[in-house]
């Protein structure tokens, strides 16, 4: 698979349109490795000219920020924002709603400004710009409910963009009691995906999987890798993983497109 | 001697008011204890957020039944007040039903007539309320931190408002002339069959009896909101329009840290300089909060402001799920702490003297804050626009950056982060290996 670096575009004397940020899921977690590959695809596909930093990428301190570590995120934010404005880089996508949001917002503050995309919104520019067909038969008729992830939804009120490119893939899209605004946390946020919950009476995620569950749904989408994660262990400890997948989006639209 | 009513009215005002005036300057003092933030921009979009938020109450109805039922309470409260107005002018000067004369038959009519439904409808709505609380399987009512005075500060004021309600039905029904005039009685009328066979004598000590409880109720209601809960329908307004306006997921980036790690990446910067005249004070004295005064006055009017309906806690991912986490209880326990240092500061003549408590730990414990997902649902549900996830976060990098007391799992991520530049051990220089395993 083709992926090119800003460093090959760079000795190339090019700019790509737009920077792929992976994030440390999409880059090391194996089920999420799956998620950047789908949309890599679908990139090439619309014929995106776009670069990531590869290796020269680093986390981009969320985690950190999240568990109280400010001297981390920063330190963190301060050497990504240097590699990222040494490219001249203007236009970020990704598929990790936790660095979509940092970069967003937490990010122009310290020196490092730019146009930040989830890659469901950058689909569906894609698709509005006519550079990209969703194909809607190949999914046709199956069940499909959308988890929302926090840091898309409540802390950026992304909320339509996922829900169209879902629309748009055929599918019956069935909506669980709690969602939007009002969605139930998959249990990873605030860097609890890197710690053993504390003492309760349930896990987060499988609380959340009972309510799509409850939909019936073939398909439980996701637009983030750490949701997708905590949703398929959900589903795991259910015993639905005959009957139930949990798919990106980006995933979802790939394999609509036979990429 | 005609005029000691009128004198005992204006001397019960005055003290009722003066206290309130006093205590509220206390809980001033206690709010400004909080450090500095900027919530003075973006006035247009400030005004509107208190418009819609607290004077609109858009989020209230985002659940129905509570939210209509508020409302009714809220409007009726706001429009009854009209009636205080008159209430005080007659008890200054010794009138009776001043705005009947000024207003006439018909208009003021129409207005008595309107409050009486009014009341009536905030009565019921009450009633409905103090059954939600106490006859009701409602899980937010019956939290653990709800046990004691909450519960009891919530049924208290339901109590107040039946009563005052009630109070200014029986003192118009009471009212032979406003009564035999017939306009504006609509409720009251139904009360006057009770009263067959009273002398004009003792409807008249009912009227004056009902009419002098209610107001010396009103005032000592007024005073009660310090100590209660119900300080939201006041700092409601202030409290939705100072609220953060950023997008919710966007946290403050500490400036003190940004010093440091700019100092620290600088290649030019000597680390054996001397530090620059005046800078010692410049530093801060810690990093995150431990205790009220680390948090900012928002946050500690967000305290006062919270009326502990739990809508935070029903929908926080961690307490549905058996956490110890409660929102609510994070907000409760500020507003504790900053009363106790409140007390304390009184007692000491104007200074603070350490009492070896501080909010972590003597009032919220550190398992409460490393349950939260950062989901940002409770301050999404929050119908005053509270924001209990900021106080968590603050807590948090006290724990991390002061006490390094963060969970030992924690520590390896952020180790990784540092080492190699991923929450996980793997080699940066791997890091794009995605790319060619399929």
């Amino acid at each position: 698979m083709i992926v090119p670096t800003m460093a090959d575009m760079m000795a190339q004397g090019k700019q790509p349109e737009v920077l792929f940020w992976v994030g440390a899921a999409g880059s090391y977690d194996d089920r999420a490795k799956k998620i950047s590959r789908a949309f890599v695809k679908i990139l090439h596909q619309a014929k995106v000219d776009f670069a990531v930093l590869g290796t020269e990428e680093s986390s981009t301190g969320d985690a950190a920020k999240r568990s109280g570590n400010e001297f981390l995120f920063q330190m963190q934010a301060m050497m990504n924002i240097e590699v990222l404005n040494g490219y001249e880089v203007k236009k970020i996508v990704t598929c990790d709603p936790h660095s979509f949001n940092t970069l967003k917002n937490e990010y122009p503050s310290l020196g490092g400004k730019y146009e930040v995309y989830h890659h469901t919104q950058f689909i569906q520019n894609l698709i509005s710009e006519g550079r990209l067909d969703i194909d809607n038969t190949t999914l046709k008729g199956k069940r499909v409910t959308f988890h929302d992830p926090c840091y898309l939804g409540r802390a950026n009120e992304v909320y339509e963009s996922p829900r169209d490119l879902i629309k748009r893939l055929g599918v019956n899209l069935t909506e669980m009691k709690r969602n939007k605004s009002t969605a139930l946390c998959c249990g990873a946020g605030g860097a609890q995906m890197f710690k053993e919950p504390e003492k309760g009476d349930k896990d987060i995620n499988v609380l959340r999987t009972e309510d799509a569950l409850e939909t019936k749904p073939n398909i439980i989408a996701t637009g983030c890798p750490y949701c997708n994660t905590m949703m398929t262990d959900g589903i795991k400890f259910k015993e639905k993983e005959a009957e139930v997948l949990v798919k990106d989006i980006a995933e979802l639209i790939a394999e609509a497109n036979n990429l | 001697m005609q005029y000691l009513p009128n004198l005992f009215f204006a001397l019960a005002l005055i003290a009722g008011i003066g206290f309130f005036v006093m205590n509220i300057r206390k809980l001033s003092r206690n709010i400004k204890l909080g450090k500095d933030v900027n919530r003075t921009d973006k006035k247009p979009e400030r005004l509107k957020n208190m418009l819609m938020i607290a004077l609109g109450q858009s989020k209230m109805v985002k659940r129905p039944l509570s939210g209509f039922l508020h409302i009714v309470v809220y409007v009726g409260f706001i429009i009854i007040n009209i009636e205080v107005l008159e209430i005080i002018i007659d008890g200054l000067f010794g009138t009776h039903r001043v705005f009947k004369g000024l207003l006439g038959d018909g208009f003021y009519g129409f207005l008595i007539g309107t409050f009486e439904i009014l009341a009536t409808l905030v009565f019921v709505a009450v009633v409905i309320f103090w059954l939600r609380r106490n006859a009701s399987n409602i899980k937010r009512f019956l939290s653990k931190e709800m046990k004691g005075w909450p519960k009891n500060d919530g049924n208290n004021i339901l109590y107040f408002e039946m009563v005052l309600m009630s109070l200014f039905l029986i003192m118009n029904a009471a009212d032979i002339h406003f009564q035999e005039a017939g306009v504006g009685n609509t409720i009251s009328k139904f009360i006057v069959p009770l009263f067959d066979g009273f002398s004009a004598e003792t409807l008249h000590t009912i009227e004056r009896t009902s009419w002098w409880i209610h107001i010396l109720g009103i005032l000592v209601f007024l005073n009660y909101l310090y100590y209660s809960k119900h300080l939201h329908i006041l700092l409601a307004f202030p409290n939705t329009y100072f609220a953060n306006l950023n997008p919710k997921g966007q946290f403050n980036n500490l400036e003190s840290v940004t010093t440091e790690v700019k100092l620290m990446m600088d290649p030019d910067a000597d680390p054996y300089a001397a530090p620059a005249e005046g800078a010692e004070e410049a530093v801060p004295e810690k990093f995150g909060a431990s205790d009220v005064a680390d948090l900012n006055w928002v946050q500690l009017l967000n305290a006062y402001t919270c009326t502990k309906c739990g809508r935070c806690t029903s929908s926080c991912p961690a307490n549905l799920t058996g956490k110890e986490l409660s929102p609510r209880k994070i907000m409760m326990d500020t507003r504790d702490r900053l009363e106790e240092v409140g007390r304390n500061i009184d007692a000491n003549k104007g200074v603070f003297v350490d009492d070896g408590k501080q909010l972590l730990n003597d009032y919220i414990s550190p398992e409460e804050l490393w349950a939260c997902t950062s989901c940002n649902a409770c301050v999404e549900e929050c119908p005053v626009n509270i924001d209990p996830l900021s106080i968590i976060m603050d807590m948090r990098r006290y724990l991390v950056m002061e006490e390094s007391a963060a969970p030992q799992e924690l520590n390896m991520m952020m180790t990784n982060i540092e080492n190699n530049g991923a929450p996980w051990q793997y080699n940066q220089q791997d890091r794009l290996n995605w790319a060619n395993e399929e």
